[in-house]
């Protein structure tokens, strides 16, 4: 049968006006009868349907500027054959269009395994039953389009303090996605994300001076979850707070160029675990598969267990458990059940990001993280959430820890190489410490290193208090390209003696 | 194997079901992206993944009394079963239209008459492609990279009569050969192939020009020092800084909005290089000329000339919100065809005229780090040699580099090649993309490297 997704009618009776909620008459589509059709035309056949919806409103300046939304419906067709698996895509969900894709992937399953790369089996897609229901919240069917619309043009009027402010931009993403996955070997997965992303900024403009500021950096505000996560008497105020600090970035000191004590708020912090420990942790680079595109990495399997990567502070971990984080699941996208697993321990590296192939190529352990982006994907090994765990300093103590040193906030500005070890980032705001305490705003606060030495120069890790999580939707990597979400948890951080720089004067 | 007159046959079917919905003062738009592809990943000259995709993506773009809605979804090519989704959709669109604040910088759809584009080709059998990774892994080459290979289509339609469609059979192999040198450091270099009509003996000629590099590959890297050095950046290097003209540098509304990387440029308070020359060009072929609501950009638009900004690109609404004319830019405004106009350099100079210096032919993870004056940060990539008085030394060691687009097509730009080269886009995200870029290298002194 067909899964029952908006059960609520988009026009809410008690609101009588448009909710949030969009039903769309969807094409019928019962998964269990598709894979009963095509499960004969290979070895072993996999059906992974999806079915999301992905709105986007926004309002500039005061004026709407998106309103909108994508439906992605489709599937993909997993056939092996010969020890290889090959796949097709498509939309077209008619008896002839899905054994058109199934005939087509069994072809290339069949022609391909003569070079095939390793001998896959269905050991690497596990049979699994059970479902995911991600935190749902309030939803879209409680709030009417026409007060979200409001929200978001009161938030640009919030954003604007001023005449300087030359764009003030308020942007939300509601979005709820379903994923049925079925195998001739008996899996059945049923999984649901309810998702929220807010972007709030403003840019200020002056005398030849250009900044920017936005609530914790663009795109980063993502999570699982309902219309909770908007707080709009929290969000008004805050917004002017961004406009202020956009409005102060003009008349800052530009960053100095030296090397000294930066600490890393959260919503950076996010963006240095990213790029420096999920990236080159991912087993299908170290496998070589990235050397094309997004890059090798310069851990080595060797390093599994033997490395030191970073201060013994440091502990980092895969969590698809995280409430509310906005890459949380139960199973991936072949099948394996997802758990909670440290990938770094008291600065060791323990364990790497790769699902169940990587993980027989390799002969290591891993993770279940082998996703894909939608239904015109096969998955690959991907992050989801990469946490670093909580310590025991509070910001204000390690604040005080510091005899000169810079404070940044939200990214701005991100580049690494393409083994992932030389790195440069910017953010939109620093705050110089000087004495233990914080004395003035500096503009265009970026800095760089190297990974290992950076996590190496470590020394606190901020308690709970200063903790709070993130992510992004656009992590991009594999061939054929993908974007996917992703989650990052962490408190704020002290490193010591890190090169920092500013723009020119 | 569904062909693009399929597609052709349901958008037109559709389009026709859609508009003769509408009411009075409501207009519509619709837009088309499909694609019959194969995706052939490869590793260690080894098949690691195959995916076969056909998809068709419709965009509705929906007006009403100065409202606009948009929704795009992924069409089942059942006619009967899209038109209830996409009928579901219009009412949905008419009921937020009510709902919605005015936006005052709508324009409205227009008839910008019909344009069709087709540009067949011959694509490879995968088994040639098959044989090819056999005769290169008994080689004991190491390749990795994509093949992309089949049919591409992009029409759209609006209810005020427009009909405009560009399609395209076309390939690309972008690949790594990679080989450890004497020190036991992974070195590469990178390849493209790409086309319409596939040719065996042509990309083996391309191996081979990839091959020759490998040798020298293979000596001790250089590592050098932070600092100030002469560059050659390659058209394939070349292609990568043009991209950062397209992340807000061109963009009039980037400009007005605080986001242009130009600003100083664009108020004249820098000039670039008189050998800098920079332009919209569609005789490429390799993108249509109109865009997302069905406006015919021009055959070419100069941007860059005399060191000075000539055009920005602006969108209808950009241009309705800041009283200008528009030159049927997309919404993003960003460029979708450039070219880059040739120089003096004979191929067989380049290294003379480099003198002492880097030779670099790929970069990497190009970004922003200080965007009022232009300055960017990314890394070196792949084959990029150290030169010694005209003569390659050695391969270096990367480097991170953090220049200004001002120093590297100002005044740092020494010469232009006379070659330009095609590149065609290999963007996968979501689809594949059409479109390309034509460039040539570039030597440039005193690029600022830092770690």
């Amino acid at each position: 049968m067909t899964p029952e997704l908006n059960p609520a009618p988009y026009r809410g009776e008690s609101l009588n006006q448009p909710t949030l909620l969009i039903t769309p008459q969807w094409p019928s589509f019962e998964p269990e009868r598709a894979l009963n059709l095509i499960q004969k035309e290979a070895e072993w056949v996999g059906l992974r349907w999806v079915r999301e919806t992905t709105q986007r409103r926004s309002a500039r300046n005061g004026r709407p500027e998106n309103n909108g939304a994508h439906f992605s419906f489709g599937v993909m067709i997993e056939t092996l054959i010969d020890g290889h698996i090959a796949y097709a895509g498509t939309s077209d969900l008619s008896d002839q269009g899905l054994l058109r894709a199934t005939q087509t992937a069994a072809l290339k399953a069949k022609e391909m395994a003569t070079r095939k790369a390793y001998a896959a089996s269905i050991k690497e897609r596990p049979t699994s039953v059970g479902r995911y229901e991600g935190p749902k919240g309030r939803w879209l069917d409680t709030e009417a389009l026409a007060t979200l619309s409001g929200h978001l043009i009161e938030c640009t009027h919030r954003l604007k303090v001023s005449e300087a402010i030359v764009t003030a931009v308020a942007e939300v993403s509601l979005i709820e996605s379903e994923v049925w996955y079925l195998t001739s070997s008996g899996t059945n997965l049923q999984q649901r994300q309810f998702m929220t992303g807010q972007h709030f900024g403003a840019i200020a403009q002056d005398s030849g001076e250009t900044q920017q500021r936005s609530l914790n950096g663009p795109t980063a505000r993502c999570q699982q979850g309902g219309l909770e996560a908007l707080d709009w008497d929290q969000l008004e105020a805050a917004c002017e707070g961004v406009g202020e600090q956009a409005l102060a970035l003009l008349k800052a000191d530009n960053c100095p160029n030296e090397s000294l004590d930066l600490i890393l708020a959260a919503d950076q912090m996010l963006l240095q675990i990213h790029e420096s420990i999920g990236h080159p942790l991912e087993l299908d680079r170290i496998l070589g598969d990235e050397r094309n595109y997004a890059g090798w990495s310069f851990i080595k399997p060797s390093d599994f267990g033997a490395l030191q990567y970073g201060s013994p502070l440091m502990n980092v971990t895969f969590d698809p458990t995280y409430p509310g984080e906005f890459a949380s699941y139960r199973f991936d996208d072949g099948g394996a059940p997802a758990t909670r697993e440290f990938l770094i321990k008291e600065g060791l590296l323990v364990r790497g990001l790769g699902g169940l192939e990587s993980q027989h190529r390799l002969g290591l352990q891993g993770v279940s993280n082998f996703r894909s982006s939608g239904w015109n994907r096969a998955p690959i090994d991907r992050m989801a959430n990469i946490n670093l765990e909580p310590g025991h300093s509070r910001l204000g103590d390690m604040i005080q820890q510091v005899e000169r040193g810079i404070l940044m906030e939200a990214n701005r500005s991100w580049s690494i190489d393409d083994v992932r070890k030389k790195f440069q980032f910017g953010c939109e705001i620093g705050h110089l410490i000087e004495q233990g305490r914080i004395t003035r705003i500096l503009k265009n606060p970026n800095y760089r290193g190297v990974t290992v030495p950076f996590w190496h120069a470590l020394a606190a890790v901020g308690d709970r208090s200063t903790r709070n999580h993130f992510g992004t939707p656009y992590c991009g990597k594999g061939e054929p390209q993908q974007m996917i979400r992703v989650g990052h948890a962490s408190p704020a951080c002290l490193f010591r003696n890190i090169e920092v720089f500013g723009g020119a004067p | 194997m569904k062909n693009t007159e399929t597609d052709r046959d349901l958008f037109q079917a559709l389009s026709n079901n859609l508009y003769s919905s509408l009411r009075q003062s409501e207009s519509m738009t619709l837009q088309l992206a499909a694609e019959n592809q194969d995706y052939l990943r490869f590793n260690q000259t080894r098949i690691r993944q195959i995916t076969h995709v056909e998809q068709i993506r419709l965009s509705m773009r929906f007006q009403s009394k100065g409202r606009r809605v948009a929704f795009s979804l992924d069409l089942t090519n059942d006619l009967d079963a899209d038109t209830q989704t996409l009928l579901s959709l219009l009412d949905r669109a008419r009921e937020e239209s009510k709902v919605l604040p005015e936006d005052p910088f709508l324009s409205p759809f227009e008839n910008h008459g019909e344009h069709h584009e087709n540009h067949s080709g011959t694509l490879p059998p995968l088994a040639e492609l098959l044989d090819a990774m056999g005769f290169y892994e008994a080689r004991n080459i190491d390749l990795v990279g994509l093949y992309a290979g089949g049919s591409l289509l992009r029409a759209t339609t609006n209810s005020e009569g427009l009909h405009q469609s560009f399609s395209s059979d076309s390939f690309f192999l972008d690949y790594s050969i990679f080989t450890l040198n004497i020190a036991g450091e992974n070195k590469a270099v990178k390849g493209l192939y790409a086309g319409q009509s596939w040719s065996t003996p042509v990309f083996h000629e391309k191996m081979a020009a990839g091959e020759a590099q490998l040798p020298v590959l293979r000596s001790a890297s250089k590592r050098l020092e932070p600092g100030r050095y002469r560059v050659f950046f390659s058209p394939k290097a070349v292609d990568a800084l043009i991209g950062m003209f397209s992340w807000g540098g061109v963009s009039y509304a980037a400009y007005r909005q605080g986001e242009s990387a130009l600003q100083k440029l664009i108020e004249g308070e820098v000039r670039l290089s008189p050998h800098f020359r920079l332009e919209e060009d569609f005789g490429l072929s390799l993108a249509p000329r109109f865009n997302s609501v069905g406006e015919i950009a021009p055959a070419s638009l100069p941007i860059i000339t005399d060191g000075e900004v000539k055009n920005l690109l602006i969108s209808s609404r950009t241009a309705r919100e800041y009283g200008l004319s528009g030159n049927s830019a997309d919404t993003a405004e960003a460029l979708r065809s450039p070219v880059m106009a040739p120089g003096n350099l004979a191929s067989g100079d380049i290294l003379r005229r480099l003198g002492t210096g880097l030779y670099l032919s790929n970069l990497h993870y190009l970004n922003w780090s200080d965007r009022l004056n232009a300055r960017f940060t990314g890394m070196t990539r792949y084959a990029c040699f150290w030169v010694e008085d005209g003569q390659v030394v050695a391969p270096i060691q990367d480097l991170r580099f953090d220049e200004s687009l001002f120093t590297l097509f100002g005044s740092g730009l020494e010469a232009v090649t006379e070659d330009a080269e095609i590149i065609m886009a290999t963007d996968t995200y979501n689809q594949r993309s059409l479109g390309g870029t034509k460039v040539p290298g570039i030597l440039v002194d005193g690029v600022r490297f830092t770690l």
